[in-house]
């Protein structure tokens, strides 16, 4: 496949191991946090890991939109399918996402009583196209997702009050990456305690092409962790790594860009003017594993209010806590690893996922499990 | 038979009729439905033909069964549709226990308002695939269900074959060393169906590989090759269906993904919708797990065969208590290729 194979050669692939092989200074240690769960899956199933050095470790990020979900989220969401008989739509990966009460919007579904539904979509313009044909009928569309995800929100906001749509709203649950990046800088396991070393950041690959690498430069000037944004493909990640050890190597920290294919340093600005336009920052939001959180995601301007299901429907937001023995929440901030979870492969699987991590491929315990889980069992083959 | 027909009068209407309740009912519209549609088009010539059940010759060798519903959606798709879908699919059933299938019954589950016009569609598909196969359907059912109830159509098509002595192909035979095979491009029948369902308008159109391979498994006892193990990658696709062998056979699998046969469109129509095609549905496939000193030479026999032309040695089995599947990867890694856990979900971003 034209410019997709090219990323994952692996004569190439083999050229960078060695060279980080050469860059990584045998008497240290590289931590490395890849921020995105693109990023994660495409470690975990190219095998990516195998081809570092022992001295290089790479840190799973939150940035998995679905596992910083709290469940509180999902059940509103579950709500508006069963109690206000809504048409709910969502996107694949939260369907299966555990909430309270042993559901999920799947469970949900099969549950589903009224005249309520819940239905999978593959982009906001299906929601959208959704309500124009079911004109009787109230659409949600549960919105998730970081920076990249929202755009396409706000062109079926704006699309929806062109067309004059009575019967489409939106349950806007969309975060902002810098404020998660900050979150797991600012926090006692990286600043006080030191028990989470992070030495730099993989960036964030489709997140970056709507806001541009500048965002990123003040963590790597006021915390001194140097950022290089990378692709999604294996060898970006590899490339990535290469020139976050020599930043480290030199005592650098700067924002470097190796998707500089699709990321400059401004971003997407049309796309951020439209976003502008139909969302204002929240003052808090809770994130599953990293709490509550200041100016940490956005909500629909007052301008647009009929198109905020919290605001057409009598649903609000209630913390729900996490099963106590899942981890999802220190896997986020990087401070264990999936398999140092008590629960992980044994009570909480993909069949049966405990935590949000273990639900999407992207999630930090679900790549684990399905496509790294062998070394832990020293397989010799 | 014609003085029965002229009982019901006015013969069906095939092009504008619909599926109506009192086709299901057991009376005379019934009986019109089951001679006009169904019997005209998959009659076969056996005793008893109009009874209850089918009475068939005897054969000699040990009988093989199997039997699998049908429930795609959309009915209609590239390479095929739900009818020659439910006859390759159940033939292949029965085909890689190493059996010669002989005989399908079909039992048909109709929405009440189905265009009379697309079941005809449907049974002329059967028809024919049940033609070239050269495996008759011999006995049916048909019950309609009221509209809301059901998708259209539901076919369970249920194979009798039968296979000799000392023919053992079974699902724990995969010893450490044997070699693994596939017989042709995964994934085109999952993506066939998913464009269509999704209406994704692809540029390349992905078709449906449904087929029957009993033929192609004809040739491949033919060679002589100590085959131990064969399956057809359905649902959960071929990392499913490898997970199942390896846990019948408590073994481990080793697969070379630069190995994988993959058609272009079905790699680019997978990327773009976050899918891995080793978990995509194929309908006219097989995997065979072969002793490694055959491996070779079945695999030329296999691509001697129209069915078999792209057909990949992709991995190999080895010993492991965990019966891990694993895979290395085309960039040198190494990675599980798990057990499917629900449905395949597209990524978001």
């Amino acid at each position: 496949m034209k410019f997709i194979d090219e990323f994952r050669d692996r004569e190439l692939a083999y050229g960078l191991a060695a060279a980080i092989g050469r860059a990584a200074q045998p008497q240290r240690d590289y931590h490395f946090m890849e921020f995105c769960g693109g990023h994660t899956h495409a470690i975990a199933r190219y095998g990516v890991g195998d081809l570092l050095p022992v001295n290089v470790r790479l840190i799973h990020g939150p940035g998995c939109p679905v596992c910083v979900l709290p469940i509180g989220r999902i059940d509103m969401a579950i709500r508006l399918a069963m109690d206000e008989g809504v048409i709910l739509c969502s996107y694949g990966d939260p369907l299966r996402v555990p909430a309270s009460g042993g559901l999920s919007l799947l469970r949900a579904r099969a549950a589903l009583a009224g005249g309520g539904e819940i239905r999978m979509v593959y982009c906001a313009a299906d929601a959208l196209r959704l309500a124009q044909e079911n004109g009787q009928r109230q659409v949600v569309f549960f919105a998730i997702g970081f920076e990249t995800t929202t755009p396409p929100t706000a062109v079926v906001i704006r699309q929806a009050r062109a067309l004059g749509l009575r019967n489409f709203s939106v349950l806007c649950c969309h975060v902002l990456t810098p404020a998660a990046i900050a979150s797991i800088l600012e926090s006692p396991e990286v600043r006080q305690w030191g028990s989470v070393r992070l030495d730099g950041f993989i960036g964030p690959a489709h997140v970056s092409t709507i806001i541009g690498s500048r965002p990123y430069e003040f963590f790597a000037a006021e915390y001194r962790k140097p950022v290089v944004i990378a692709g999604f493909e294996p060898l970006d990640v590899m490339q990535a790594i290469l020139m976050l050890i020599a930043q480290v190597n030199s005592g650098r920290a700067v924002v470097e860009n190796e998707f500089a294919r699709a990321v400059t340093r401004a971003g997407n600005r049309k796309a951020q003017q439209m976003v502008a336009e139909v969302f204002e920052l929240r003052r808090s939001f809770a994130w599953r594993g990293l709490g509550e959180l200041p100016y940490s995601a956005l909500r629909i301007r007052r301008e647009f209010a009929e198109y905020d299901a919290e605001r057409r429907f009598p649903i609000s937001y209630q913390a729900v806590p996490d099963h106590p023995a899942c981890e999802c929440g220190a896997v986020l901030r990087g401070a264990r690893r999936p398999q140092d979870c008590r629960i992980f492969g044994s009570v909480c699987t993909p069949e049966n996922p405990v935590g949000s991590c273990m639900v999407s491929s992207e999630g930090a315990c679900a790549a684990h499990y399905s496509f790294g889980r062998f070394a832990d069992a020293k397989v010799a083959p | 038979m014609t003085s029965v027909r002229k009982a019901y009068g006015r013969p069906l209407d095939l092009r504008q009729g619909r599926v109506e309740m009192m086709h299901g009912s057991g009376g005379r519209a019934m009986a019109q439905l089951i001679d006009e549609l169904f019997a005209s088009r998959l009659g076969h010539p056996h005793p008893g033909q109009g009874n209850d059940a089918a009475v068939l010759p005897a054969v000699v060798g040990r009988l093989v069964v199997s039997t699998d519903s049908h429930v795609v959606s959309p009915l209609f798709f590239p390479g095929g549709d739900i009818g020659c879908l439910s006859v390759n699919g159940t033939i292949n059933d029965v085909a890689v226990m190493g059996a010669t299938p002989l005989y399908l019954a079909a039992g048909f589950i109709l929405e009440e308002g189905f265009p009379l016009a697309d079941l005809v569609r449907i049974v002329d598909s059967m028809a024919a695939a049940a033609a070239a196969a050269g495996v008759p359907v011999v006995t049916g059912d048909t019950k309609v269900v009221q509209r809301g109830r059901g998708d259209g159509v539901y076919i369970t098509t249920t194979g009798v074959g039968v296979v000799a002595d000392g023919e053992d192909w079974s699902g724990d035979r995969a010893r450490p060393g044997d070699g693994i095979i596939v017989s042709g491009g995964i994934g085109e029948h999952g993506m066939a169906i998913m464009a269509q369902r999704e209406s994704i308008g692809f540029a390349a159109e992905i078709v449906s590989d449904t087929a029957p391979l009993h033929g192609l498994i004809a040739a491949m006892r033919a060679s002589g090759a100590d085959i131990h193990v064969v399956r057809d990658p359905t649902r959960g696709g071929v990392a499913t269906t490898l997970n199942e062998i390896a846990r019948q056979s408590r073994v481990g699998m080793m697969l070379r993904e630069s190995e994988v046969p993959v058609q272009p469109q079905v790699a680019a129509a997978c990327e773009f919708l976050g899918l891995d095609p080793l978990y995509v549905a194929n309908e006219g496939r097989l995997l065979a797990i072969v002793a490694a000193a055959d491996a070779e030479r079945l695999l030329a026999a296999m691509r001697a065969h129209p069915l078999g032309r792209h057909a990949a040695l992709i991995g190999s089995v080895h010993e492991d208590a965990q019966c891990f599947v694993q895979m290395s990867t085309t960039l040198g890694g190494r990675r599980i290729v798990d057990w499917l856990s629900g449905d395949q979900l597209p990524r978001i971003c």
